[in-house]
């Protein structure tokens, strides 16, 4: 199929060339590139919705309960759902769709399960990329699931509209989510299990220890904490509708900062691929052991180096 | 190679448990594969239908209920309807000899008994999606 027919057929809502498309984009090929840039001009209608917290907290059973709310609504949601790949095996075990069987006859659904591919932040490399490929194929929500990650470094948040903080109600989850700054990294926290005991109280005391009470003025902020059940739905409607109610001046800022962020990380992937000119590679070769006798200054083999990188490129200049 | 391999491995049926499953899941995630697990008591609608979603190059179905013959034939069948044709159907359980023959005859990929080394299955998914979905 050519890339035009698949954009088409995306569009159009065909699941089997969206599904195709997705590994396009997923491999990084030029194909890819090409179907992205296909359907540029219809990106930015879906609201995207980032999901993260630490592993085990319940992110996928919350996803599944947050797409049962959406459709309960009438709205059609997509979600990718990033798990670890082994760093042995380069192989991947994902897993995030057992928790979300419920929804795999739902047309107005479409789940796809990616491996991070070692990447790190929480997302694979192209994960941005197939959620602009979702958001093509018509969605009003594109909700993407993180790796289980316990660090304030999350991808996620400079890319999605709006981000959870998923935590459990454990004491040891939660020292060590104040202590990474992964509480104040999104826009709610989600104290998720609130059926458990101690749920409750778990939320209080995330709300004390940022001084979120009432009179330290920090009203706004104990909002932003929910307590949440994604086994029975508790609290889940809640949290649908703060999710969605992100105003559309704030979303269009982070999106503005999200692509300059996008194009910055192509440029400077794009000077990275530069060294591997043959040119270039070679005098980095040749050069090494000279830095290493002191014959030539790192600075100069640097400045050698980059001079052949940037430099014209004899099979470009072939007719 | 940037595009690997993508499994879906699903226990459809009734039956109970899923450690059959899973470790055929871990040996695919350790022969470098991109795994996707569905989990237990998948109805052949559900495991064709996130096998089209996810893209995978094959299903491995762990069917241990004596009704393999109903349920891979049904998983077929889906799969032509969806225009899965390149996807490879596979999976493992304690098959007849005969039935093995008779599903392989129509259309589904070998199966595996039991006691089967793990590394046989993903050597055979290996070189039939090279074949079958050449990347
Ligand atoms: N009691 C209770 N258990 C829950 C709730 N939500 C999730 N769980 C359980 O918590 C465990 C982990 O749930 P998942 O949804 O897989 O968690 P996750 O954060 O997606 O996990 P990873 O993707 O592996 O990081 C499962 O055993 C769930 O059944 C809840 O609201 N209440
Ligand atoms: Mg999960």
């Amino acid at each position: 199929m050519t890339v035009d027919a698949l954009a088409k057929g995306i569009v159009a809502g065909d699941r089997r060339a969206l599904a195709r498309g997705l590994s396009l984009v997923e491999a990084g090929a030029a194909d890819g590139a090409a179907l992205l840039d296909a359907v540029r001009s219809r990106l930015g209608r879906a609201r995207r919705i980032g999901v993260t917290g630490p592993p085990g907290a319940g992110k996928s059973s919350l996803v599944n309960a947050l797409v049962r709310e959406a459709r309960a609504a009438g709205v059609e949601v997509a979600v990718l759902a990033v798990d670890p790949s082994s760093p042995f095996s380069g192989g991947a075990l994902l897993g995030d769709r057992v928790r979300m069987s419920e929804h795999a006859l739902d047309r107005g659904v479409f789940i796809r399960s990616q491996a991070s591919r070692l990447a790190m932040g929480g997302l694979a490399a192209t994960s941005h990329d197939m959620t602009d490929l979702l958001d093509a194929a018509g969605f009003d929500l594109v909700v993407v699931e993180t790796v289980g990650v316990g660090q304030s470094e999350l991808e996620i948040v400079r890319q999605a509209d709006v981000t959870a903080i998923v935590l459990a109600p454990s004491m040891g989850d939660m020292v060590q989510a104040m202590k990474a700054g992964l509480v104040e990294a999104g826009d709610v926290v989600v104290v998720n299990k609130g059926d458990l005991p101690g749920a409750a109280s778990c939320r209080d005391e995330i709300v004390a220890a940022f001084g979120m009470t009432a009179e330290s003025g920090g009203a706004a902020r104990a909002d932003d904490v929910l307590l949440v059940s994604a086994a029975t739905g508790d609290g889940v409607k809640e949290l649908l509708a703060r999710l969605r109610s992100i105003p559309d001046v704030v979303v269009a800022e982070r999106r503005i900062a999200a692509d300059a962020r996008r194009v910055d990380a192509a440029v400077v992937r794009a000077l990275a691929d530069l060294r591997l000119k043959p040119a270039a590679a070679s005098l980095a070769a040749t050069l090494t052991p000279a830095v290493r006798r002191g014959d030539v200054s790192l600075e100069e083999a640097v400045r050698t180096i980059v001079a052949a990188a940037v430099g014209p490129d004899r099979e470009a200049r072939r007719p | 190679m940037t595009r690997k391999i993508r499994v879906l491995v699903a226990k459809p049926g009734l039956d109970g448990h899923d450690r059959g499953a899973k470790v055929v899941a871990a040996a695919l995630r350790d022969a470098g594969m991109e795994v996707v697990y569905t989990g237990l008591h998948q109805t052949p609608e559900m495991v064709v239908a996130a096998a089209l979603q996810e893209d995978v190059d094959a299903i491995g179905l762990s069917v241990h209920s004596g009704a393999h013959l109903t349920l891979f034939r049904k998983v077929l069948a889906l799969m032509k309807e969806k225009g899965l044709d390149d996807v490879l159907l596979t999976g493992g359980g304690i098959i007849p000899e005969k039935d093995r023959a008779t599903l392989a005859a129509e259309g589904v990929g070998r199966l595996f008994g039991p006691g089967t080394p793990l590394k046989e299955l993903a050597d055979y998914i290996a070189a039939e999606t090279a074949v079958r979905r050449p990347r």
